[in-house]
């Protein structure tokens, strides 16, 4: 906290009091912060009715201030809630950014606290009308409670995991118990009226000794933490809402604080809710530019560290037998990022797993426009000559070939700075054991295909309906269905190009063969022993030639392949911006209809039913602007993928020139090398 | 196929003899055939057609007062070839092999030349009337027909399966044959993998012609990273012509080397071949006429003994012949394949530089394209 008022107190108070005034809020909401209460709130919605909540008043208290902390001001939830100590709340918490111990020792600290008590029953239900982002929360949770144990050996891993238990608290109550004291034993010492609530909480759980420091060290620790990982946490919660990072609890609860200054609290918003229905919020009436801006500026900070990390997929192996045997991949990853555990760690992986990672991916992220790479095929024909050959050269040519098609799809994701940030990539790289992928079978080969064609088809049918307004729009799904016909294309040209190059290797071996053969059936020496030389340097020419071959293969049609997949994906985005604008513009007919709807009951003069067709204009206007925005959003970052998309595209494609390149020359200094050894053989002949 | 050292009697100087044009009207080809006496007269240019190549061919065949004419080593005359099929049709192919291949009739040419290089060259042929009226004749003599020859090939096929086998009284030529089948059937097999070896490379050449091509339709200028990335395209398509063109030189290489070299070793060895035959079948009727000489009866025995002196002497010169063609063409042809061979390494050698530079030129200018 106090990091923040230094970090940036003008905004803070600014910020805080129109809001407040605007709001009417109560004193706690005041001391506010986004991200939890709406996580929170959501929570309870899907995973758990709110009455657990308050059917427990020591827990409403608990989770209350902690709601506080992160709960939107603007809420209209808040709205609802007259309270008579709004006004001091103002001054109790700005006051106590300066000092943490002021906040604890006041004694106007708890003021608020009876409030909230006496009231909050309403709070959290007005609070879930809101659309709940689900899945989001659910991963979130998930990852929440996964991260305690990894931390465990941390001195700081008891304050983790209960401030991890403080964000993701609804769904056990157990933990609902042991976050109390941190709280609660500390405020209760000076204060007096709720001393019994808390009391009563106390005698429930054991106290720790520590756990008296605990909500200091809570601070201390935001303080700390909150510089640092400050650019990564927030452009994590930027981007998908699902906070994969360790420290995340913590910058997130830096995030928290300084939400008061307009831009982090909106990239908060934005990025932890971004279905949420939260309209009529007076801060978010800045243009999507700025925030788009404030975005890629994000993201430009952001490359700059993402480059370390190198993933290798290395050692296929074939577990079991028959069947019911599968491939097994090493994937090694090397880095200096603080997200990971340690800086190289090794986890073998099945291929499914592969497919399951970009179904979880896939799910969470193209609905918001992002390009999530997609994984190479399943191959039924492959996978069973595998299964069934042994040492038949085309099956271990498959698995190389699927390797090296793994290893660019993972590298290929990590590079993305925001499914970096997931934690189920995160989990994939770290963790030892995963729960088997199932219904990966929906992408098996030609199911696959048929998804992507499908897409296609949805993409060209609704071009026809939309109404384009972005000419960039419109220019790029052509370029980009142009760009998929001719790399289709190109890549058959590839692959008749390896095969002639096959070809020649293996004539180049005949031919050496049959020139051995004369060679050993001539009767001058020299002649004989020039062809048998003859023979060898042929022999090397085949090996060069089946080298170029595979080069070729892996540099050019693989790489097309890989490309021509990754198009498919592009085109899935700009599918989702078209169904996030169909949603925008059925939305807004739907309003349409009720405002007709409004004006016919005007007419016919029936005010009985003329407050629920206000209402449901309310409700509708209220859609509209949101999915507006949506659509706003997804344009931008559609936008933003497709450009990053055709600069990774070109870097990649250079590098593979520059590879092959490399390899041609390499070739042709070995080819060098063999007629130099050859040409005085030759002249020796006589 | 002695170098140009050898000297005709007719003053033709061997390594003047040079086909210099060809042209096709429909299905026949009229190649330009300049010569030069040795006593320095001016050059003579005729024109011929392969037709005039088979009466030349048909008149060393038959040339008569020749002892031991059928001991030669006749210099192939390539077969002929019909132009108004595409010269990469496979029946051509098969006929032709190498010698279809290239562009505009050169490697036929080439093959055609180095014939009447050897006629030229031969001790005995370069002495034939044929021959000079061939290089010198602005007539056409391929008009007047010849006879034709002792030697046709067609009843040769039906013959030989059953006197190829056909036990040789002498070591010598009965170890030759067995060679010479075994080196005729084998240089012919690796002629034919070259070939295989050579078209492919064409393919290759071709198949990246294609795809250089395609590269260029990724060119789009819409924006800056469009841009960039057809930058990116149109050096990958200037490097896969590169690679085209490489191919395209090693092939030819291929064929104007070592391919040209194996296709002429391995019809050498064919007329080679057709040579002992020759010999064998007179080896045999001579056979046949000493047994019918024991069975003859007394009053018909002094003209078969005769008659058998006169196979019999024959027989001796063309065996006698024979050996010192058989010698001769050893020799020369290893200094045929020799040079071949160095001719061959060389061209393939420099290429391989050649392209070593340009690839690393390209290199260098890959790594500092600018593209962001």
């Amino acid at each position: 906290m106090a990091a923040s008022s230094e970090r940036s107190p003008p905004p803070f108070p600014d910020s805080e009091e129109p809001e407040l005034l605007e709001d009417s809020d109560d004193g706690a909401d005041a001391f506010t912060g986004t991200s939890i209460s709406e996580m929170d709130s959501p929570s309870p919605d899907t995973a758990r009715p709110p009455k657990d909540i308050f059917n427990d008043p020591p827990e409403d208290i608990f989770n209350d201030p902690l709601s506080n902390i992160n709960s939107e001001p603007q809420k209209k939830v808040d709205t609802k809630i007259a309270s008579p100590s709004s006004d001091e709340a103002v001054d109790l918490f700005s006051d106590p950014l300066d000092d943490d111990s002021d906040v604890i020792s006041s004694p106007e600290v708890q003021n608020p606290m009876p409030d909230l008590l006496s009231e909050p029953v309403e709070v959290p239900k007005s609070d879930f009308k809101g659309e709940p982002p689900v899945q989001k929360n659910a991963t979130r949770q998930q990852e929440i409670f996964e991260d305690p144990p990894k931390t465990s050996s941390k001195s700081s891993s008891v304050k983790k995991a209960a401030s991890s238990e403080l964000f993701g608290d609804d769904d056990d109550e157990e933990d609902l118990f042991k976050e109390p004291p941190k709280v609660g034993t500390k405020k209760p010492q000076p204060s007096g009226p709720p001393v019994d609530v808390f009391t009563e909480v106390i005698s429930d759980v054991k106290v720790k000794p520590q756990v008296k420091d605990d909500p200091t060290d809570l601070f201390a620790e935001e303080a700390l933490s909150a510089p640092a990982p400050k650019p990564s946490a927030s452009s994590s919660s930027r981007t998908n809402g699902v906070h994969s990072e360790e420290q995340d609890l913590f910058s997130e609860a830096t995030v928290e604080l300084s939400l008061d200054s307009p831009h982090n609290d909106r990239k908060k918003k934005d990025a932890v809710k971004p279905s949420v229905s939260a309209p009529a919020a007076p801060a978010a009436s800045s243009s999507s530019k700025a925030q788009s801006k404030t975005l890629e500026e994000l993201e430009e900070e952001e490359s700059e560290d993402k480059f370390d990390l190198n993933i290798s997929v290395t050692n296929p192996e074939k577990v079991g037998d028959g069947m019911n045997a599968y491939m097994a991949y090493k994937v090694s990853t090397q880095t200096s990022l603080t997200m990971f555990r340690s800086k190289t760690f090794t986890v073998r992986r099945r291929f499914s797993d592969f497919l399951g990672l970009y179904e979880k991916l896939s799910e969470k992220h193209s609905q918001n426009g992002y390009i999530v790479p997609p994984p190479p095929e399943k191959s039924i024909l492959g996978m069973t000559k595998v299964k069934v050959g042994k040492d038949d050269p085309s099956s271990a040519e498959f698995v190389e070939r699927r390797r090296g098609a793994l290893e660019r799809y993972l590298q290929r994701v990590v590079t993305h700075p925001s499914l970096l940030q997931d934690p189920d990539v995160r989990e994939f790289l770290e963790k030892e054991e995963l729960p088997r992928a199932v219904s990966t079978q929906a992408l098996s080969g030609a199911g696959f295909l048929k998804m992507l064609n499908k897409a296609t088809d949805a993409v060209s049918k609704m071009t026809i309906k939309m109404n384009e307004q972005d000419v960039w729009f419109d220019e790029k799904i052509q370029d980009v269905e142009n760009e998929e016909q001719h790399l289709r294309k190109l890549h058959v040209m590839v692959e008749s190009l390896v095969s002639h190059r096959k070809e020649l290797s293996g004539n180049t071996a005949v031919f050496a063969k049959s020139v051995a053969m004369l060679g050993s059936s001539e009767d001058n020496t020299a002649l004989s022993r020039a062809l048998s030389q003859l023979a060898e340097v042929e022999d090397r020419i085949e090996q060069l030639h089946q080298d170029q071959a595979s080069n070729d293969f892996f540099t050019f049609s693989e790489l097309l392949a890989d490309y021509i997949r990754l198009l498919g994906a592009v085109r899935g985005c700009f599918d989702q911006r078209m169904k996030s604008w169909q949603r925008w513009q059925d939305a807004e007919n739907m309003l349409q209809k009720k405002r007709e709807a409004e004006a016919k009951l005007l007419w016919a003069n029936k005010p009985d039913k003329l407050q629920q067709a206000k209402d449901e204009i309310a409700e509708w206007e209220a859609k509209v602007t949101q999915y507006e925005r949506d659509f706003e959003r997804i344009s931008a970052t559609v936008r933003k993928e497709v450009i990053r998309f055709d600069k990774e595209k070109t870097r990649d494609f250079k590098k593979q020139i520059i590879k092959y390149l490399e390899s041609l020359l390499n070739s042709q200094q070995q080819l060098i090398k063999y007629w130099e050894a050859f040409l005085p053989e030759a002249k020796a002949i006589a | 196929m002695e170098g140009s050292n050898a000297e005709t009697e007719l003053g033709v100087s061997v390594g003047s003899i040079r086909i210099t044009d060809v042209t096709q009207d429909g299905d026949l080809l009229t190649f330009a055939i300049t010569s030069q006496k040795l006593n320095g007269s001016a050059g003579v240019c005729v024109f011929r057609t392969y037709d005039d190549f088979d009466w030349l061919q048909q008149s060393l065949f038959s040339q008569e007062n020749l002892p031991g004419l059928q001991g030669i080593i006749f210099p192939p005359l390539p077969s002929k070839a019909f132009p108004s099929q595409s010269n990469t049709q496979t029946k051509t192919l098969k006929q032709l092999g190498f010698l279809a291949l290239g562009q505009d009739w050169q490697s036929y040419c080439k093959a055609l030349e180095f014939y009447l290089q050897q006629v030229a060259a031969h001790p005995t042929l370069c002495k034939s009337k044929a021959l000079d009226s061939f290089l010198v004749n602005s007539e056409s003599p391929g008009k007047q027909r010849g006879k034709k020859g002792i030697f046709n090939r067609l009843s040769q096929a039906v013959e030989e399966m059953r006197k190829e086998s056909h036990k040789d009284v002498d070591n010598f030529f009965q170890n030759e044959r067995n060679k010479n089948t075994n080196v005729a059937s084998l240089s012919k097999v690796a002629t034919e993998k070259l070939l295989d070896v050579v078209m492919t490379e064409q393919k290759l050449a071709l198949a990246c012609g294609h795809f250089s091509t395609s590269l260029h339709l990724c060119v789009n200028q819409d924006d800056a990273d469009a841009v960039a990335f057809s930058k990116i395209c149109l050096k990958l398509s200037d490097i896969i012509e590169a690679v085209k063109r490489n191919f395209e030189k090693v092939a030819s290489n291929n064929l104007s080397t070592l391919g040209l070299g194996l296709d002429l070793e391995s019809r050498y060895q064919e007329a080679e071949k057709e040579m002992l035959f020759r010999r064998t079948c007179k080896l045999i009727e001579l056979e046949t006429v000493k047994k019918n000489t024991e069975k003859a009866k007394a009053n018909k025995r002094e003209v078969m003994e005769a008659f058998q002196k006169a196979v019999e002497k024959e027989f001796n010169q063309i065996s006698s012949v024979a050996k010192q063609e058989i010698e001769r063409f050893h020799s020369s042809r290893v200094n045929v394949l020799q040079n071949f061979l160095i001719g061959w390494c060389e061209q393939q050698l420099n290429t391989a530089k050649e392209f070593a530079e340009l690839y690393s030129q390209h290199l260098e200018a890959c790594r500092n394209m600018y593209l962001d």
